[in-house]
Formats: C-alpha cells, sequence, structure tokens
C-alpha cells in the first residue's frame, strides 16, 4: 500500500486545511500486508462526508477505503448482505432497489460508505422505529494493528464490537460488513406534509406522527421569533405497498464554485427560511415521492457545501433527552435567531427508545436538532458554546460526526462510556477527534 | 445475453466496465494475476446479476494465446466482447537508466497485448462476430519527455488495433482503441492534483461499453481528448520542445 502526499482532503465543513499521506487500497489483502508492518499514526476514511474532525488526521495516514466497493453475497430470502466497507449507500441502492430492498438506516446522504456509517452509527428519520445503522450489522470485518483480522458482531467479541459501532474509526480498520437489508413494497412513499405554526405544534405533532409513520422528521425555521418561534413542516412518510422498485438516477447540479459565499447573510437565510414555510403551508397535504428527493433532498446539489463560502461552516447537531422535553430546544433556537444565524436546513427529529448499541452512539431518546453555521469566526464559535451551555444543562450531548469544534468537556459530559471506549482503541488509529479527547 | 472475456480484469477500468455488463445479466471470463482478487471481484459481480462468471489465474505474458482464447471461448459457448485491459505506466526517467524494466514494460504493454490481440482477432475473424476493446491512451499520440516510453508501447498497440480493425471489417466482427486522457485510478494515484480533466473510471468505463456495442475503430474517452490531443500534435517541434509536457 503506498501513501502520497495530499494537502487538499478537509472534512464536509470545509474549514481548516490539513496535511496527510493517503493511500487507496483495493482490497483488504493490501490493508492486511501493510497494517503489521506500519505503526504510523492513521485513520480509515470513507467517503468523508462527515463534517468535522473524526474524518481528518493532520500529520498522518489516511486510508481511503473508497477503492474496497465490493459486494461479496447477497441471499435474496432473507435480505443479508456481505459487502465491502467502501461500497456507498447509494451505489447499493442502485443494485438492491430493482431487487426490492434497501438499507434499514440511511442517513440525509446516500453518499457515505458502510464503514462510515458503521463507525459513526448513523440515524436516519425511522429512528423511532429501527434504532441506529449499528442495530442492524450481523458482523463486520475488523483489521486491527495489533490483533490482524477479527470478525466481531453482537455475538462476538461483543466488547469490541460495541466500541467498533459509533467508534469513529478508532478501535480498526472496518473492512467488511454484513447487515440485514429491508424488503420495500416498491420504491415510493406516501409523503405528507404538515405545517405547524409553532415550536409547541411542532414537537406534539411529531411526537403524534411516530406510531402511525415509518419516516418522520421535521424542518424547522431556525429565523423565526416572538409566537412563530420554532415553527416548521412535519414531513412524514410510509412505503407505498404497490408499484415499481426503480432506484434513483443521477441528477441535479454541482455548485461550482466557494465565491458565492457573501449571499448567503441573516437577510438572504430570513427569505428562504420564510418562503420556504409559505411554500410548505400552500403544498401541505399528501402525495407520492420517490424515495430520492424525499430522504435525499441535498444529494441534487452536488458539493452544496461550497454555499458557506471559502471558511467553510460548522454543522452542530445536538440531543435533548426525553425527560428535559422541549424547553431547551426553545432555548436553543432564542439564541440562534436572536443571533440571525442558522441555515436553510435546520431539522428536527424525536428519536425513540430502541436502545444505540455503541459505547459512543450519539442516539437516545428525545429531541435531536440539526443546523448549519457559516464560519464567521469568533462571533460564531461564541453562539456555539453558548449553544453548548443549553444542551450541557439539560443534560443532552453534541454529535461529533457534526461538530467539528465540539470541546473535550462536552465529550466528556455527554458520553459516560468514554473511559470504556478507549480501552479497544487501536494503539495506531488516530484522528483529530481523538487527539483533542484523549491527549 | 453479452458474453465477456476480460484480460486484465483487476484493473480499475476493467472491474468498473464488467460491473456494466454484470448488471445486464453478461457472462463473463476473467482473466488476472492474482487468483484470490479474481474470486472477490467475481463474487462481486455475481450479487450484481451476472450470469456466470468463470477466473483464471495466470501471467498473460507465460499463456498460450491461441490455447487459451479458444478455451475460454468455448467455456462461454461464445464470444461477443473481449477487453484487453492491461498496461504499465513506469516511471520514465528511471527506465531510461534500467533497461531491463524498460524492456518488461514494452513485453507487457506492446509485446504480450498485441499477441494477445492477434489471437482474438483470429478467434473472431473465424466467428464473424464479436468486438475486441483494447484500452489505449492518449500518451500514445505525441512523444513526450515525461511518457514517451509507455507512450510508445500505446502508440505500437494503437496501430496494431487499428490494423486489426482495418482487417475484421469485412467479416463484421469488430476492433476497437480506447484512449482514455487522465483516470483517477491506482496507476496515477501518485499525481496530487486532479482537476476538471480527469475523469473516473466508472465513466471511462461507460465509455468502452458504448464502444464496445457501436461507433468508430478509435475513440478518445472522453471525447474531447480528441481536441485536446489535436492541438497538442500540431504544436511545432520548436515550440514543443521548449515545454515540460
Amino acid at each position: 500500500m503506498r501513501f502520497h502526499p495530499n494537502n487538499a482532503i478537509r472534512s464536509w465543513g470545509r474549514v481548516g486545511n490539513r496535511q496527510h499521506q493517503v493511500a487507496r487500497p483495493r482490497f483488504a489483502e493490501d490493508i492486511r500486508q501493510w497494517n503489521a508492518n506500519d505503526p504510523s499514526p492513521r485513520l480509515a476514511v470513507g467517503n468523508r462526508r462527515s463534517y468535522s474532525d473524526v474524518c481528518l488526521c493532520d500529520g498522518g495516514q489516511l486510508v481511503d477505503m473508497t477503492g474496497l466497493n465490493r459486494f461479496h453475497s447477497f441471499d435474496t430470502e432473507s435480505g443479508v448482505l456481505v459487502a465491502e466497507a467502501g461500497v456507498t449507500i447509494d451505489a447499493l441502492l442502485k443494485t438492491f432497489v430493482p431487487m426490492g430492498f434497501f438499507v434499514p438506516v440511511t442517513p440525509g446522504t446516500r453518499f457515505v460508505t458502510l464503514g462510515g456509517a458503521v463507525a459513526n452509527d448513523v440515524h436516519g428519520k425511522n429512528h423511532h422505529r429501527v434504532g441506529t445503522f449499528g442495530r442492524h450489522v450481523r458482523s463486520l470485518v475488523l483489521e486491527r494493528s495489533d490483533e490482524g483480522s477479527l470478525r466481531i458482531g453482537p455475538r462476538r467479541r461483543l466488547d469490541l464490537f460495541a466500541a467498533t459501532v459509533g467508534g469513529l474509526g478508532l478501535t480498526g480498520i472496518i473492512s467488511e460488513i454484513e447487515i440485514k437489508l429491508q424488503p420495500i413494497p416498491s420504491s415510493q412513499l406516501e409523503v405528507e406534509t404538515l405545517p405547524c405554526a409553532n415550536l409547541a405544534e411542532l414537537c406534539q405533532a411529531l411526537a403524534a406522527g411516530d406510531a402511525d409513520f415509518e419516516h418522520n422528521v421535521a424542518w424547522i425555521d431556525c429565523t423565526a421569533t416572538g409566537a412563530s418561534l420554532g415553527r416548521g413542516l412535519i414531513t412524514r412518510g410510509n412505503w407505498i405497498d404497490s408499484g415499481t422498485h426503480e432506484a434513483h438516477r443521477e441528477r441535479g447540479k454541482t455548485v461550482p464554485t466557494d465565491r458565492f459565499g457573501p449571499l448567503l447573510n441573516s437577510l438572504t437565510l430570513r427569505l428562504f427560511n420564510s418562503a420556504y414555510y409559505a411554500n410548505g403551508c400552500i403544498k401541505a397535504g399528501r402525495s407520492v415521492s420517490h424515495y430520492d428527493p424525499f430522504l435525499y433532498p441535498l444529494d441534487s446539489l452536488r458539493e452544496w457545501n461550497r454555499l458557506y463560502g471559502r471558511d467553510g461552516f460548522y454543522q452542530y447537531q445536538c440531543v435533548i433527552p426525553e425527560a428535559t422535553g422541549s424547553e431547551p430546544i426553545r432555548d436553543l433556537l432564542a439564541q440562534i435567531s436572536a443571533a440571525g444565524e442558522g441555515s436553510f436546513l435546520a431539522v428536527l427529529k424525536r428519536f425513540g427508545d430502541v436502545p444505540s448499541p455503541g459505547l459512543l452512539s450519539f442516539p437516545m431518546p428525545g429531541l435531536t436538532l440539526a443546523l448549519d453555521f457559516r464560519n464567521r469566526g469568533q462571533a460564531t464559535l461564541d453562539l456555539l458554546a453558548r449553544l453548548d451551555a443549553i444542551v450541557a444543562s439539560a443534560g443532552g450531548r453534541l454529535y461529533a460526526a457534526k461538530d467539528q469544534r465540539m470541546s473535550r468537556e462536552m465529550v466528556v459530559r455527554g458520553y459516560p462510556k468514554l473511559g470504556q471506549f478507549a480501552a479497544h482503541v487501536d494503539p495506531a488509529c488516530q484522528s483529530e477527534f481523538w487527539k483533542k479527547v484523549h491527549p | 445475453m453479452t458474453k465477456v472475456l476480460v484480460l486484465g480484469a483487476l484493473s480499475d477500468i476493467a472491474e468498473a466496465t464488467c460491473r456494466l455488463y454484470a448488471k445486464n445479466g453478461a457472462s463473463l471470463t476473467l482473466v488476472a494475476r492474482n487468483k484470490a482478487r479474481l474470486d472477490s471481484v467475481a463474487a462481486d459481480l455475481r450479487v450484481r446479476g451476472a450470469k456466470e462468471v468463470h477466473v483464471h489465474a495466470g501471467d498473460l505474458a507465460k499463456l498460450d494465446a491461441e490455447k487459451s482464447v479458444d478455451a475460454w471461448a468455448a467455456e462461454l459457448n461464445g464470444l461477443d466482447v473481449v477487453l484487453l485491459a492491461y498496461g504499465l505506466l513506469g516511471e520514465q526517467r528511471e527506465l531510461e537508466r534500467d533497461l531491463k524494466g524498460a524492456a518488461a514494460l514494452i513485453d507487457t504493454n506492446f509485446r504480450s497485448a498485441a499477441l494477445w490481440s492477434l489471437a482474438v482477432a483470429n478467434r473472431l475473424e473465424a466467428a464473424k462476430h464479436g468486438t475486441l476493446v483494447v484500452i489505449g491512451s492518449v500518451a500514445g499520440d505525441r512523444g513526450r519527455q515525461s511518457n514517451y516510453l509507455y507512450g510508445a508501447t500505446k502508440a505500437g498497440l494503437g496501430v496494431l488495433v487499428q490494423g486489426i480493425a482495418h482487417r475484421l471489417a469485412p467479416s463484421g466482427a469488430r476492433a476497437v482503441l480506447v484512449k482514455p486522457g487522465f483516470v483517477d485510478t491506482a496507476m496515477t494515484a501518485h499525481i496530487e492534483k486532479k482537476g476538471a480533466l480527469w475523469s473516473s473510471p466508472e465513466k471511462i468505463a461507460a465509455l468502452v461499453r458504448k464502444a464496445a456495442d457501436r461507433g468508430k475503430p478509435i475513440v478518445y474517452a472522453p471525447g474531447y481528448w480528441w481536441a485536446i490531443m489535436s492541438v497538442i500534435k500540431s504544436v511545432p517541434a520548436a515550440i514543443f520542445h521548449r515545454t515540460k509536457l
């Protein structure tokens, strides 16, 4: 395996520059031969859709896993797929939707690898039904620098498996994943859009919809204030029983440059959010939609992260525990709208009570809020610190995959099993996140 | 269903092309050196929908081309497409001083590839059916100080395939030379700055597949490389020699 210098690699948030040595193996055999003989700090990365420092290793080696993109086997009866870790959900769907199967859990972009989905224990709009991605992993192969190649799972080395699911790539290099796919009756969903005039209505409707809808999420107008604070649109849906099994196609445009950053400001944000809400009110009701625009609305705009300009942006995602209610969400939104910051697409979702399998898994029962902030330097960091204080006092936590500037303290407070996790870290694995948490 | 023989099946472009055929239920025979890797690629192609996949691990420089092509054609019960997709890039500066290494590169890229092309041509001509697709390179269009040895082997192979296309024309069989420009593969992983002119192996694979179905005997991939190479070929030596291309 040969590493080549690359100074262009950034996480999805595009904040800061790093120097990496990058190798792109095409077979697990390449990794196995190299792994035992090279103790240099390294991190395996997938399609680098994480916004934060969990997919960076400044000064170290990155093992780009996207070359391991083969399916090993598929059982059409049980839906069990064995695939290499670099397979993207995008590629998986193109092959398996026509056969009537879908990933059991998907994040809001299909451009993530299966390895990345495990390492961040991602969740989707159906979390209230099926929990996180890791819940559906039956086994995986981990390449350890000290122990070699291991197959682990819920029944084999459970301790190491629990550390690896949501383990941010630190417990070794995930090379293969065995996962049970979900049979789908068609590739379309019946989708309902439901406008809610304020936060209380929105939270109530979200909670009420969980029983009847497999997918249930809210877009929230993060610029609204006063009586309208927290207004938004619920979109919820179920797969429809009849119809074709048609995979998505390549579509959409690419944002050509990051020089439009100045176009994004308090005024345009407010205009966009108001228009989006108004449009949602007009379009309220039920319609049939292919899974692609419903589950992956942003994937039609390639490289959309360039919209935030040359300095990049921060994504912020927190979860507020069920017991604390929606009051902390109100406080967060009040801070955000007062600052005139926020994003085009802020998202609110209720996590269900299906336990997350990983020691560092993010989801827990409660409300999760996710939104972007353009990087305006200290002003942005100050705002996010104020949000941190609200999340911390509510007993909530932040999502490492999203938050580049999450402090060590927030990690320690939010993740009580951190000490247990640290014991399973591969001695050769390193990331910027881990350097910060475990200096 | 389409019957495809792939020589050098572990290259990025070859594997990406195989996936396109597999999706449509093709039968494939894959040949390359590493058995374990071939098995892994074959398993993937089966999941993607290939009707059958055979693998043969071996060194193409040592196998008997005529006998092997006949055996593989029999195994597939005929040949619709034969893709020849192997080659070495080599380090020009080093090879100028290491003539044994230069000979090895010429043997692989030209000698071996030419003999396999001839063996396949004989078979397709007799069957009056099928297309030989050979991966060439735009580097074969003009000798440049940075990679003329590689370029020369691809140029030689290109003329050979062009001749085979001419020869096969009356029979109904075809031969096509596909000339990719910059492709982001294991062969070019060391080049850091990858700009707008770079293509993915998947993009090239789609063009290879199209070229196998119909069209001219020489195909630039993507097509804009024809324009770029026309300009590069027409620059007078007096000017060209001042560049570091």
